[in-house]
């Protein structure tokens, strides 16, 4: 990779205040950011989510979302403000000369229209290049992004073709034009790493090909270090700093982004199985199905008291599946759940409120998860009423306790309502709620996958601290290694609905691994910025 | 050219110029239709015509000017919370707010308002207006004001009725259904659907020869053909509120399903639930009304304002606008409540908290 093209400067930001329209009156969301990027250069913008980057990275299309208004400030691209250009002006502009990548590919695809139609939709409105030209031109990129069947796969529905397809697919799209700059926002988050490394070297190569500038928007580090030159760090709404990107991860200078920087490093210490007794859980040779499609076949372990286990594996791997069958919300086909020896009946009707007590769940989306019309005194205060028989001042005392527990200040939060709270206090309202039946046992289903790292390292770190004081068992689920390594006891990891391989953690992440094992560990992407080069390198992909 | 059409045309054509000259773009467009449509209706209709334009927006500057006043008022006499969502409300809200408070008002006190009974005969047939007669006579020469007044209170009355009742059964039906799913779904859904294949109008009219007019039998009946609307509303609002997973949350505690619907599902339905509430009670109100007119719905000499209609209808050929006022009063509180629903209808789709 060479770093030696930046000529001219391709988009100059200055001063940009963005204002957002709430509670009757407008609030500025975005307090005076420059930017500027030269062609051909990729620019990293991190931050926690609420920290700007997405509002900043439209205003660079001098497009900002219904509610929110450019207040102050100039946008200039390539010698055009575009703060002042006409509306019509602007969308001849964009696709063309200024292209955006979402996040979910899924849902910004039309999944009424084939991906070459859509693909070719902008370049043949624009003139740029005829139907036919543009066909040819989607296939020659698809070929690039190393899609599979390049000639074929665009005539295929959204529907039909994998997620991370899809995310390059729709990379392809931002390409048709051959763009001046393209902004990425947030393009592999809601994929598998497996899938990440995908996508990333190849919006990495053909961005690196044509000389595309582009601002890469993104909550991952390790992510943002493999594709980015420059990385500028936000915080709710203001430049905290900007570097190179060696050294900016070498040598912050400012205290957040020293933070950011240290989140990976928590780790609880391992504990052993205790000799001599039963598992709290068994899962024993467990079948499932939804309908006729098998999900789970034979799968098995052992959860201890006060231990974690932690699921690994992609999507579609049958984790959460599994937790559905502990639960009995999806009575196996076949085997047992054993409850301290004791088995336990398949469906959760069936059991007896003592046995449903003792298993509690966390939920990965805190939005669903809680009841958006019932105030958190009563979130949480209905398990302990439900199985305790509290009322009344002892309810109240239980529910204050429970708070604290989870630190947050109880006079407080007392009587809100979920939407008022934050992600990460909502995920800690949900751990409250689980905490108030008095379990010994909780199964987080990716319970951090949806919070930036520093909330989510808070979750951790209390998950943690709970497990100590209250010798509570934990069934991990969840796709990110750094997660495992940092909580789990014991890993178990699975693949199309098989157990591939289980242990303690220290012997798991130590080889020989299990192939599989392995392509997953070796898929979670490191600080270092060539790390993803290297990696390509020893698997051994074509990298032209 | 007399003084009115010179003032009427310079007070647009000078309101316009004003408009466009401070670029306000809506205002402008409006005043210069106006214009252009005034210029025409004076050519057809003369002076008479353009007097009819300036009573309109007359009127609807008056109903402009009330609305806001009134949001103002509710927006100061209002807790605080629900003052803020007022103060956003848009005018034809207000507006429709308005009407039907005053609607509620001469229904609730209607034998003080009314100036004679409801079956009172005080004079001859069809006498026009007078001084102790605000709109005339009917047919049976009594007090079409008062006749009025008391039809709100027995038409609006019936209609709130039998909506409530619809809306008993359809919700809690609905609601059931969703959270029981399975077989109980199966076949709630399935005999809703039968009902709502039968045209509601001769389905009522069936019933109501079989079972005789009387008030609770049109009541029962008509909470019968409106359920089943509300059972398909419940049903889906809350299938969709079942698959959260909050409710998984709760069904794993062992929750029973009444808890799950009243605590968890009903929160969340009611926006949607309160809005179709708005909009039955004007198709139920209508059906009240057209029975009436059929002689099948509240029988005389209980006034109504469907009956009333009917009653008077041969007023219309001679030119008399008596038949129409009770169809006015129908009308008018079938656009208030929709302007109302509609602005709820928004609120619960659009702006979620």
């Amino acid at each position: 990779m060479t770093k030696e093209k930046k000529h001219e400067v391709l988009l100059d930001i200055q001063n940009l205040h963005i204002e957002g329209y709430s509670d009757e009156h407008w609030v500025e969301i975005v307090h005076g950011v420059d930017l500027k990027l030269h062609r051909g250069e990729v620019m990293g913008l991190i931050g926690e989510s609420g920290a700007g980057k997405s509002t900043i990275g439209l205003a660079a299309m001098g497009f900002t979302r219904d509610g929110t208004r450019i207040s102050e400030g100039s946008v200039d691209f390539d010698g055009m403000e575009l703060t002042t250009t006409p509306k019509a002006d602007l969308r001849s502009l964009r696709g063309a000369r200024i292209a955006y990548v979402a996040q979910s590919a899924a849902a910004s695809f039309n999944p009424a229209h084939r991906l070459i139609d859509q693909h070719t939709e902008a370049p043949v409105q624009y003139r740029i290049k005829k139907r036919l030209e543009s066909q040819e031109d989607a296939m020659e990129l698809y070929n690039r992004l190393r899609l599979p069947h390049p000639h074929e796969i665009g005539f295929r529905y959204p529907h039909q073709v994998s997620g991370g397809q899809l995310q390059r697919a729709m990379t392809a799209m931002a390409m048709s034009c051959r763009p001046d700059l393209i902004i990425f926002d947030e393009p592999t988050t809601a994929l598998d790493v497996t899938t990440q490394i995908e996508v990333l070297s190849a919006i990495r190569d053909i961005v690196d090909e044509f000389n595309t500038a582009a601002i890469y928007i993104t909550h991952d580090l390790a992510v943002v270090a493999q594709m980015a030159d420059v990385i500028k760090v936000l915080l709710k709404g203001n430049e905290v700093e900007q570097a190179d990107t060696r050294t900016m991860l070498e040598n912050p200078k400012e205290e957040y982004t020293k933070s950011l920087w240290a989140v990976r490093d928590f780790k609880s210490a391992q504990k052993k199985r205790p000799a001599n007794t039963l598992p709290l859980y068994s899962v024993e040779n467990i079948d499932a199905a939804y309908g006729t499609v098998k999900v789970l076949e034979d799968v098995s372990f052992d959860i201890f008291a006060g231990m974690t286990v932690a699921v690994v594996g992609e999507s579609g791997s049958g984790k959460s599946t599994t937790a559905r069958c502990i639960t009995g919300l999806l009575p196996p086909t076949s085997g047992h759940i054993l409850f301290k020896g004791e088995e336990m009946p398949p469906r959760f009707q069936d059991r007896t409120k003592d046995q449903l007590r003792q298993a509690q769940m966390i939920y990965q989306m805190a939005d669903t998860a809680l009841n958006p019309k019932v105030k958190i005194k009563e979130i949480i205060g209905r398990p302990a009423q439900f199985y305790g028989g509290l009322r009344g001042a002892e309810l109240k005392t239980r529910v204050d306790e429970l708070l604290d527990l989870i630190e947050l200040d109880p006079a407080n939060y007392y009587n809100r309502y979920p939407t008022e709270l934050s992600g990460g206090q909502k995920q800690r309202i949900g751990i409250a709620r689980a905490l108030a039946a008095e379990p010994t046992f909780i199964i987080c289903d990716e319970i951090t996958s949806a919070l930036d790292q520093l909330v989510a390292e808070g979750i951790l770190r209390l998950l943690d601290k709970l497990q100590d004081e209250l010798d509570l068992a934990y069934m991990f689920i969840t796709h990110d290694l750094a997660t495992v390594r940092s909580i789990a006891d014991e890993v178990v990891v699975m693949q199309n609905g098989k157990v591939i391989e289980q242990g303690p953690k220290d012997v798991m992440f130590t080889p020989p691994h299990h192939e599989y094992t392995d392509l997953l560990l070796s898929s979670v992407p490191e600080m270092d910025p060539d790390w993803l080069t290297t990696l390509l390198e020893e698997r051994g992909v074509d990298d032209n | 050219m007399n003084y009115f059409i010179i003032g009427f045309y310079a007070l647009l054509i000078g309101g316009s110029s004003l408009a466009a000259f401070y670029q306000k773009r809506t205002a402008f467009l409006l005043l210069f239709s106006v214009t252009l449509v005034s210029f025409v209706m004076g050519i057809v209709g003369g002076e008479s015509a353009l007097w009819a334009v300036t009573i309109l927006a007359g009127i609807i500057a008056f109903s402009a000017g009330v609305s806001y006043s009134f949001r103002e008022f509710l927006a100061i006499i209002l807790p605080k919370e629900s003052a803020k969502i007022m103060r956003t409300a848009p005018l034809t809200a207000a507006f429709g707010l308005f009407i039907i408070f005053t609607y509620a008002i001469t229904g609730i006190f209607a034998p003080i308002i009314a100036p004679y009974g409801e079956s009172e005969i005080i004079s001859q047939a069809f006498e026009p207006a007078n001084d102790e007669m605000l709109l005339g006579a009917d047919q049976l020469g009594r007090d079409m004001f008062s006749r009025i007044v008391y039809g709100a209170r027995n038409t609006v009355g019936l209609a709130l009725i039998a909506t409530f009742l619809a809306f008993f059964i359809g919700a809690i039906g609905g609601l059931l259904a969703a959270s029981k799913g399975g077989k109980f779904d199966q076949v709630m859904s399935r005999i809703v659907d039968v009902v709502m294949s039968i045209p509601s109008l001769i389905f009522a009219l069936l019933l109501l020869s079989i079972f005789g007019t009387n008030v609770v039998t049109l009541i029962i009946v008509m909470a019968i053909i409106y359920a089943p609307r509300v059972f398909r509303l419940a049903r889906s609002v809350a299938g969709n509120i079942v698959v959260m997973d909050y409710i998984e949350a709760a069904r794993l505690r062992g929750e029973g399903t009444w808890y799950i619907i009243r605590k968890e599902v009903l929160p969340n339905a009611t926006a949607p639930l309160i809005a179709e509430f708005g909009l039955e009670f004007c198709f139920v109100f209508l059906l009240v009304a057209g029975l009436s007119f059929l002689g099948l719905g509240i029988q005389p000499p209980t006034a109504d304002w469907g009956s009333m209609v009917r009653e008077n209808a041969t007023l219309i050929s001679f030119g008399e606008i008596t038949p129409l006022i009770p169809a006015g009063a129908i009308a008018l509180l079938t656009v208030a409540v929709n302007f109302v629903v509609d602005w709820m209808l928004y609120r619960s789709s659009g702006l979620k908290e």
